[in-house]
């Protein structure tokens, strides 16, 4: 299993403790936990995006069919590349969409849009680095 | 990996590449309004990535991985599988109608087929689900 592989796969698990735990936290406002605005959204993209999607890159990027024999996986740095900004751009989202919701100062607006484009780019090159792989044999 | 699951996998990366897309558009719209109907396409960008990536990948892949029957077809009747990405497909597109025109009656019928692709591929894959090889005849 690649490294890149591993760090998906142990960060999508991580991922998916803190959905789960913000999940609690959702639940436990209805008995007095502290209202946390924005974190019902962050909730839904640390689930659906840290942790399902990130373990399909992971996987996919293992075990989809080798590009070339010289090149099993196509491009390694592609690969890093999509783990580093899909990463950024999450943890960002999950910090500035809260901030943001409680107070819509200049610096959250411009991290939930540096985010956005974050996230954005990983899916591109997610997509640009496995298009080719996906052959029959 | 055999044409169905090439044609699965591609179809559920362009997806992933759309609803990825809308969805970044709506996070940007929320901190930096550029146009009112962009929060419209929130149905769109949940059906893409829902229906269009998670479940047409299990799909393409699925069909790819599950254990292979001992005579051909190995992979079950592959005809069975090209009707439920057709039915699944024709669902997104159904919905994706429903969330331009805004007639519901297209939420209805796109439903109808994604429930009929979901029962045709998992009667295509169920036998498959097995633990060793058993050599029955389809």
């Amino acid at each position: 299993m690649p490294a890149v592989t591993r760090w998906f796969i142990k960060s999508s698990l991580v991922y998916l403790a803190v959905a789960l735990a913000f999940a609690l936290w959702l639940a436990g406002q209805s008995i007095g936990f502290a209202v946390v605005p924005g974190l019902s959204p962050v909730f839904f993209h640390f689930f659906l995006v840290g942790w399902v999607t990130q373990m399909i890159m992971g996987v996919g990027y293992w075990f989809f069919p080798k590009y070339s024999p010289e090149q099993p996986r196509r491009s390694e740095r592609l690969g890093w590349a999509v783990f580093g900004l899909l990463n950024a751009g999450l943890l960002l989202r999950g910090l500035a969409e809260p901030l943001f919701s409680s107070n819509a100062a200049a610096t959250w607006r411009t991290a939930l849009v540096v985010s956005a484009v974050l996230q954005w780019l990983a899916g591109l090159l997610f997509v640009v680095n496995t298009w080719e792989r996906i052959k029959e044999r | 990996m055999p044409r169905f699951s090439v044609w699965g996998t591609r179809l559920a990366l362009l997806y992933f590449l759309a609803g990825f897309t809308i969805g970044a558009l709506i996070l940007i719209n929320k901190a930096a309004p550029l146009h009112p109907a962009i929060w419209s396409l929130l149905p769109l960008h949940i059906e893409f990535l829902l229906m269009g990536w998670i479940v047409q990948l299990v799909f393409a892949v699925g069909y790819w991985i599950f254990p292979r029957f001992k005579f051909e077809p190995k992979r079950g009747r592959p005809g069975f599988a090209w009707v439920a990405l057709g039915l699944l497909n024709a669902g997104i597109g159904s919905l994706t109608l429903a969330s331009v025109s805004g007639q519901p009656a297209w939420v209805l019928i796109g439903r109808v087929l994604e429930v009929g692709a979901v029962v045709v591929f998992a009667a295509q894959l169920w036998l498959r689900a097995k633990p060793t090889e058993t050599g029955v005849k389809v």
